[in-house]
């Protein structure tokens, strides 16, 4: 949000005009951020009427088809319309031609289509509550059931397609920009862990998005056009969507965690004011290993889907391996604060807790990777509760973070302290009431994705805990969001580096001109994003 | 230092971890007997429990003691990062990865013993065929009786269903006895268990089949083997009589 745009001579429409033909990275990124915030809304306001619905036996407030429409567009929209464009859209965006000193983006019209690509999508997904025949489809979208049910699945396709299709064309700019776009000075060595976090984020969309498209556009043909792909009565098979569609939905989950893990190790080693702990352990081992290996785990979707043993037991082994390069990471996440000076701002709080909710979210992974345990909390609460630790509570204290961690940076202003931490507390005590309460219920047995359970009603008393923590977690979000327009409105004017970061993003006026540095820096021989304590 | 203290104590540690398998060996079952796959899952879980809450903690606790000795004192403070050397940084990376990698593999060696079981059928199991469909389990025993969400069964034999799905994906769970397997239209997959005492058990289905999938739910009755047999013969005679 460059100063130019809300200076007083020009008028809201030329203003409007400005942003919506931008093709400024900075304002991209902040368009990005601006529709997935309202995405995260509009999705987390479902969440809320899910825990209404599930706080008591029976029906409470509507009937299952509605219910069902809140599930889809709940988990749709978070994945696709929120994490994943608001970390690889917004701070992608935002902050790697800071980062690594670029003017722009490679490819800055290409990167206007992305935005808009993407806005489409939000468009296409907020249908939902427009037409009659909302899709009820989850958002995974398993065959026979999409086909045959009366909702809309075209929906969800071009949903799918239209993010898709954003996130090549974003992969495509982004990988080229890191490649070819650095300052003079910065070596592969020297790059910030969210750069290469979020390369490794784009090697994966590049390679696995076409899968899904693929899955998702047979759907489309077997429901609108006859053919028989899932239809095992004309040659189809039924789980050949469900190896597609896990194909790309399982490295998307490290689509996911990579820039979130990278983001919080910038806000660690600023805040710790030291440097990452080994790095190139972090980069190679970490970053490196999570993209090796997260395409060959998706059978643990499948565990109960009748697979063959051996492949089950296989992706068991391939899956209980994904600890090594994520326990590397939390080594260098961890060790970073070891003899480091951490000054405890909000951006550092929302850090610290992901440490906590990743330890959680990361380890009650392992019993879903065990073939012989999953068998039992396979399609149980207990993964609900435990991929919202690790996926969707993890990644939005990351992002949250990120935008404290930036608000000068974007807006020119500090945000209140005050405010901001209380946000943070709130939040951080409903996650966890809601989510470990989460996995004691499906422990117990109770499957997700029940409008009603008659049959576990003597779960209810958890179930009150789980709503009663999920209206926190609202509180949270609305004081998160008061303290962001209390910022905008009355923060008072922010420095160039009001965090005294060495990091190139910083080196440039707050908020940045268009064409970021006058002129592009020249990075010395001893420079390090890093290098604090030398 | 570091690496020094790094090799000494992580050689330690690995051949440890690695050596570890060799305290899962299990006593041999005598032939014939029925595994308790519940038990079974009850105690692997256990286990885990332990395992992850250890590992957690120590995490947990590392990164707690961390965040309070080194908090910032004076304004403009920096850290004082500790220099590794090659040895020890490669150290840092490869001896924690054999650490992880010892306990994986542990864990899969204990689940996959128990995954054998639980895909094992034991010999002379009760067959019975069951067909999934929005929303209604339909089970057809051997002779030709046939039952909706309700599956008697004589206790003390172990049970294997055959499923198929006459319309979308279901998943038959049953919750006590720690099984489940997707029922699919053009597939068909199994899932046995053994009800060793009479009783009640809970069927639910476990993959999202539409409007009413909550209420996707049926009863397993274990019965005494010979009241088992009376009542499936006064059933075969009810569908002989209604058929004629």
């Amino acid at each position: 949000m460059s100063t130019a745009a809300i200076s007083p001579d020009k008028s809201f429409g030329r203003t409007l005009k400005e942003w919506i033909f931008t093709i400024d990275h900075k304002r991209i990124g902040v368009l990005y951020l601006i529709g997935s915030l309202a995405a995260f809304a509009v999705a987390g306001l479902m969440a809320m009427l899910i825990r209404i619905e599930l706080g008591s036996v029976g029906p409470t407030i509507t009937n299952p088809n509605t219910y069902n429409t809140w599930l889809y567009f709940h988990g749709a929209a978070m994945i696709l319309a929120f994490q994943i464009p608001a970390l690889t859209g917004f701070l992608a965006n935002y902050l790697v031609p800071l980062m690594i000193g670029a003017k722009d983006m490679a490819f800055p019209r290409l990167n206007a289509l992305s935005l808009w690509l993407f806005w489409a999508g939000i468009i296409v997904a907020l249908l939902t509550f427009v037409i009659p025949d909302s899709p009820d489809i989850m958002w995974t979208g398993y065959p026979p059931y999409s086909l045959r049910t009366g909702g809309n699945t075209a929906l969800y396709v071009f949903t799918v397609h239209l993010m898709g299709f954003s996130s090549i064309v974003g992969g495509i700019n982004l990988i080229t920009t890191i490649m070819y776009m650095r300052a003079p000075g910065m070596t592969w060595r020297k790059l910030n862990i969210f750069v290469w976090s979020t390369l490794g984020a784009f090697i994966l969309q590049l390679i696995f998005i076409p899968v899904l498209a693929a899955a998702v556009t047979m759907l489309l043909f077997d429901k609108y056009i006859g053919t028989h792909f899932f239809d095992p009565s004309a040659g189809g098979d039924v789980l050949l969507y469900q190896n597609l569609f896990w194909f790309y939905s399982h490295p998307a989950v490290y689509v996911i965690l990579l820039p979130t893990m990278g983001m919080i190790f910038e806000i660690t080693a600023t805040f710790a004011k030291n440097r990452v702990f080994n790095y190139k352990m972090v980069v190679y081992g970490g970053i490196g290993g999570v993209v090796l290996l997260s395409g060959e785990v998706w059978i643990h979707h499948l565990f109960t889907s009748g697979m063959p043993d051996w492949i089950r037991m296989g992706m068991m082994v391939s899956t209980l391996m994904i600890s090594i390069p994520v326990g590397l990471l939390m080594i260098g996440l961890i060790g970073t604060l070891y003899r480091a000076a951490i000054e405890y701002t909000t951006p550092m709080l929302y850090a610290v807790g992901f440490i906590f909710l990743f330890l959680i979210g990361g380890l009650t992974g392992i019993p879903n990777a065990m073939t012989a345990i999953d068998l039992a909390i396979h399609d149980t609460h207990f993964v609900v509760g435990h991929f919202h630790y690790v996926m969707a509570v993890s990644t939005t204290f990351a992002i949250f973070g990120s935008v404290y961690y930036l608000f000068p940076k974007m807006t020119g202003k500090m945000y209140n302290e005050t405010l901001g931490k209380l946000g943070f507390l709130i939040s951080f005590i409903g996650v966890n009431i809601t989510f470990f309460t989460m996995m004691v219920v499906g422990i117990k047995g109770m499957p997700r994705r029940y409008f009603d359970y008659q049959q576990f009603a003597h779960l209810e008393g958890l179930h009150h805990i789980v709503t009663i923590g999920a209206f926190i977690i609202g509180i949270g979000a609305a004081v998160v969001l008061i303290s962001w327009i209390h910022g905008l409105v009355a923060g008072r004017k922010a420095v160039d580096n009001p965090w005294s970061s060495k990091s190139v993003e910083w080196m440039t006026k707050t908020p940045p001109p268009p064409g970021n540095f006058h002129p592009i820096p020249r990075l010395s021989e001893d420079w390090h994003p890093y290098g604090y304590g030398n | 230092m570091i690496g020094k203290f790094v090799n000494g104590a992580g050689l330690s540690l690995i051949m440890l971890a690695t050596g570890s398998p060799a305290f899962a060996y299990k006593e041999g079952r005598s032939p014939g007997e029925i595994p308790d796959i519940p038990g079974g899952w009850q105690h692997l879980f256990h286990e885990l429990l332990i395992d992850i809450t250890v590992i957690g903690v120590i995490f947990a606790a590392i990164t707690i003691y961390f965040l309070i000795k080194y908090r910032r004192r004076q304004p403009g403070q920096e850290g004082r990062p500790p220099k590794l050397s090659p040895a020890a940084a490669i150290g840092w990376a490869v001896i924690p990865a054999f650490i992880f990698m010892a306990d994986d593999l542990y864990l899969a060696a204990e689940s996959w013993t128990l995954f054998n079981e639980i895909r094992t059928v034991p010999e002379n199991a009760y067959e019975v065929k069951l067909e999934g469909a929005m929303w209604s389990w339909n089970f057809k025993y051997p002779d030709g009786v046939e039952t909706t969400n309700e599956l008697r069964v004589p206790a003390g034999t172990p049970i294997v269903v055959r499923m198929t799905s006459r319309d979308v994906i279901h998943s038959f769970f049953i919750p006590d006895f720690k099984v489940k397997e997707d029922l699919m239209p053009g597939r068909i997959t199994y899932v046995w268990f053994y009800p060793k005492d009479p009783g009640e058990y809970l069927i639910t289905c476990a993959e999202y089949c539409g409007v009413i999938h909550s209420s996707m739910r049926g009863t397993i009755i274990a019965m005494q083997k010979d009241e088992f047999n009376k009542w499936i013969e006064a059933e075969k005679k009810a569908s002989m009589e209604g058929g004629a």
